[in-house]
């Protein structure tokens, strides 16, 4: 765990310039970078040893994520939940507390957005019913992550376990909804009321991004201050760092973890409820993007760090979007993509540790 | 084995030059630091070898190589006058060479017979014939009786160092290695751990005791030697020992360890143990600062909680409380600071009854709790000096406004505070867990002992310090209370309380067994108090 140090130990008190630093600092892009090509290159041997190019894949993905101008659109879009959902893990790991209940919270946000938005547009202007449908989703999340959180403030059951069960839960809960709750009489697929696109958050100008992605930004933003400038975000490093330091220095930990689990999943909610206002307008059965899995490594890889998370999904969002269309072309499965993925965790892994041992050699 | 003993002992009474163990010429270097510095010692048979030495002198670094746990850089360690390579601990127990380190490393749920099983190959099934046979070979050795079944959690600690030290006999009793055993012992349980020592020497191990106290260097040592700053500065040899009083050891120990230094400072009565009584001052016509009345706590697994414990405290008043380690100090330290909420009875301070306050409204009263486990809970290690000198302020303005860190202010006042108390740091902005213990407990100081201040209790604050920082940890208790700081000193070295406290509480099994004025025969009764054998 100590690259979660480094980055608390950073934010809290930024070094002063010198050689040293340029030098660690060298360290720090390298242990971030270094993984990216690892698990760039073996992905590709994966795709040679399959009889594909894998310089094609690679191309394919940038052209289509990076290069074009719908590519481009589509990923910035792509974005939004997933720095929405960044932003909450970053909130809830730097406090030490591990939500992996993401997939769960976001679902139940999506459903409830989904089922509130065709009904309060009937009756209220556009602005007053986003705003509704937001307030109300991420109030439900909040909720869905109060049991874990008060397990873990109460009796410190590991929060690991609790939300990636209730996240199981949420996730049928949510289709329970979709199917026999809100589910739209008129069509055969069980799925929610469609909210039409002009009812849909606004669009930027003259392309097909929505404004989420204004939203997304300030609030990673916002949460990267909040953990490095306020004393909020402090005492939540504290607890996370040394929770006995907390206890002693008079913090109320039980009160802070229900409110970072809070915060945490009310930021996953909004993920879910803006995808919907913005992008698809409605819950389909069995819908289940589960981006929830796929943030974290980014959270990691980003040490945390709300500003350095905007660069990674990023470079994530154009593998999805280019990826998606890549594998089309070469004729590779669709998940292709979460091969990558998993070899970055390895990599990840893999150079955290080679560093530590590294570490350890020259302190010897 | 039995016989084994008997030859050995046989080969070091009559050779007698060739040493059980020795290290000649060894380097050990970390960065910035020389360790060991071109050490050559000896260890012989049938001797108690006493390494004397300040924190930081060389010692641990020492045993750490004997012990297999660390590598010379340059150097030879001789077995019995082979060189050998003491790669692991293992091939250091495989060859006889036993540690027993400053605090007790058994699991506490299992047995006496099952701790000693520890350790073996995990292919074989566990088999205890052999090993009882073993354990009644080394109770022999040792002369003691303890039930092999019973649960170590269940034994006192003397008990439980006494298994220790069979656990390093395990695979073969050539040299034993004792780390400050005496730290965590009772007067008694000191007296006893020497008769076992002695009664192995005679039967010829070689044993190697660390210590900073002058008195048991002098009375358990055959030969002593004195390291300082990595270096050896000399022995005192078995011969020559015999011949010298214990005066004389005393001038020439503090001769070595000190060398040019002002032999009158503080750190010499640390070494020795003297205390010079703190003044009687007139405070009994103050009302009390603080207020305990029937106080008790609920234990979790593994912890003593405290029953039934009342006193008052007078400001300008040093109240020590002595104790064997875990009779419930800490949950007595915990509850007063408000970390941990009391079961029953009451905590009064001044005339406001704060027993269901928390950390912060007693500190808003002027209550500070020096912790004893600096890094544990203290401090955020990984957080800079500076952060961890507001610790205890965040979200109080000046060093916040409307919630927002103002890091500018927060590194101007510790940088400050950094100057005012001397911490050595190479700045504000270092993690705090980089820094000596010495250092971080000046920062605790720092944190704690400000303006607004008016209880203070410390956990003992001079735990794992060198002699400088003990003697400088002691001055600055001593001049707050000469400012009317209500004082509590919790502490397992008798020797400090002796010398800071006016009334000395004891506890034992949770309970405050008595209190009792600093004067006269106050040592004897304490010690009697510390082991359950008299009500105050």
């Amino acid at each position: 765990m100590s690259f979660v140090s480094d980055t608390r130990a950073d934010s809290a008190v930024p070094q002063p310039p010198s050689s040293k630093l340029v030098k660690s600092t060298l360290a720090a892009v390298l242990r971030i970078f270094l993984p990216v090509l690892l698990a760039l290159v073996v992905g590709g041997l994966i795709l040679f040893a399959m009889g594909k190019n894998p310089l094609d894949y690679y191309g394919y993905v940038l052209n289509r994520g990076l290069f074009s101008w719908g590519g481009f659109q589509a990923t910035l879009t792509r974005m939004v939940p997933l720095l929405l959902m960044a932003a909450g893990l970053i909130v809830a790991f730097r406090a030490g507390i591990w939500n992996l209940g993401g997939d769960g919270q976001f679902l139940l946000a999506a459903v409830i957005t989904a089922a509130l938005a065709p009904a309060l547009i009937q009756v209220m202007p556009r602005s007053l019913m986003i705003i509704c449908c937001i307030v109300v989703s991420v109030a439900v999340s909040a909720l869905w992550a109060l049991l874990p959180a008060l397990l873990k403030a109460r009796y410190g059951i590991n929060e690991i376990i609790t939300s990636l069960m209730m996240s199981f839960l949420g996730i049928s809960f949510a289709n329970v909804l979709v199917k026999l709750v809100f589910r739209d009489p008129t069509t055969t697929v069980p799925q929610t009321p469609d909210l039409p696109v002009a009812d849909r958050l606004p669009r930027l100008f003259d392309t097909t991004v929505h404004a989420g992605i204004l939203i997304a930004l300030v609030v990673i933003v916002l949460v990267h201050i909040m953990m490095t400038r306020t004393s909020f975000g402090l005492k939540l490093q504290i607890v996370g760092a040394n929770p006995r330091a907390a206890v002693h220095a008079g913090l109320n930990v039980a009160w802070l973890t229900i409110a970072t689990f809070a915060l945490s999943a009310g930021l996953i909610g909004l993920a879910g409820s803006i995808e919907i206002l913005g992008v698809w307008g409605t819950v389909r059965a069995d819908w289940n993007p589960a981006y929830g899995l796929v943030v974290v490594p980014l959270v990691f890889l980003a040490r945390f760090h709300g500003i350095g998370t905007i660069g990674f999904t990023l470079f994530f969002a154009i593998l999805m979007i280019g990826g998606e269309s890549a594998s089309r072309r070469i004729g590779v499965p669709q998940h292709y993509v979460l091969v990558l993925v998993a070899l970055l965790l390895l990599f990840l892994a893999l150079v955290e540790y080679l560093d530590q041992l590294w570490r350890k050699r020259v302190k010897d | 084995m039995a016989q084994e003993t008997v030859s050995a002992r046989a080969a070091g009474a009559s050779s007698g030059r060739v040493p059980a163990i020795a290290v000649t010429g060894i380097t050990k270097r970390y960065p910035g630091v020389v360790a060991n510095d071109d050490v050559s010692l000896a260890f012989h048979a049938g001797e108690i070898h006493v390494l004397l030495g300040e924190n930081g002198a060389g010692k641990s670094t020492l045993i750490a190589m004997l012990a297999g746990m660390q590598q010379p850089d340059s150097g030879e360690i001789l077995l019995a006058g082979r060189p050998m390579r003491l790669t692991s601990p293992r091939v250091s127990l495989d060859h006889g060479i036993g540690t027993v380190f400053q605090h007790v490393l058994l699991v506490p749920s299992l047995t006496v017979i099952e701790n000693l099983m520890l350790g073996g190959p995990w292919w074989q099934r566990l088999n205890k014939a052999p090993a009882l046979a073993r354990f009644a070979e080394l109770s022999g050795l040792l002369g003691v009786s303890i039930d092999p079944d019973a649960q170590i959690g269940r034994l006192s600690l003397g008990q439980q160092q006494q298994v220790e030290i069979m656990r390093a006999l395990w695979r073969g009793e050539q040299v034993l290695i004792l780390d400050e055993p005496t730290s965590m012992l009772t007067p008694q349980g000191v007296r006893d751990l020497g008769e076992v020592l002695k009664r192995l020497r005679d039967k010829g191990v070689a044993i190697v005791l660390i210590t900073h106290k002058m008195q048991e260097a002098y009375e358990f040592g055959d030969r002593i030697s004195v390291l300082r700053l990595g270096r050896l500065v000399g022995s005192i040899e078995p011969g020559r020992r015999a011949t010298m009083s214990q005066h004389d050891v005393t001038e020439e120990v503090i001769h070595l360890m000190f060398g040019a230094r002002d032999k009158t400072g503080g750190e010499v009565d640390v070494l020795l143990g003297q205390h010079r009584r703190r003044a009687d001052r007139n405070i009994a016509n103050q009302s009390p600062r603080l207020i305990v009345r029937h106080l008790s706590t609920v234990a979790e697994r593994g912890e003593c909680p405290i029953r039934d414990v009342s006193f008052e405290l007078r400001p300008g008043e040093i109240l020590g409380i002595a104790g064997v380690d875990g009779n419930g100090q800490k949950h007595l330290a915990e509850v007063l600071a408000g970390q941990r909420p009391a079961a029953e009875g009451e905590i009064v301070i001044g005339d406001r009854n704060v027993t269901v306050g928390g950390v912060e409204a007693r500190r808003e009263l002027g209550l500070r709790y020096i912790t004893d486990e600096r890094l544990g809970e203290g401090t955020v290690g990984i957080f800079s000096v500076a952060t961890n000198l507001v610790l205890k302020e965040i979200g109080r303005p000046p060093l916040w406004r409307n919630g927002l860190t103002l890091w500018d202010k927060v590194n101007q006042q510790a940088r400050d505070q950094i100057r005012t108390y001397d911490i050595r740091t190479p700045s504000e902005r270092t993690p705090i867990a980089k820094l000596s213990g010495g250092n971080i407990q000046k920062a605790l100081l720092a944190r704690e002992l400000t303006e607004t201040a008016s209880i203070a209790i410390f956990n003992k604050p001079t735990y794992g310090l060198d002699l400088h920082n003990i003697r400088l940890a002691r001055e600055r208790i001593r001049d707050g209370a000469e400012k009317g700081l209500a004082t509590i000193v919790i502490s397992t070295e008798l020797d400090e309380l002796l010398e800071l406290s006016d009334r000395i509480g004891v506890m034992f099994q949770g309970r405050l067994a008595g209190i009792v004025d600093n004067a006269g025969q106050a040592e004897r009764q304490i010690g009697l108090l510390m082991t359950g054998a008299a009500q105050g």
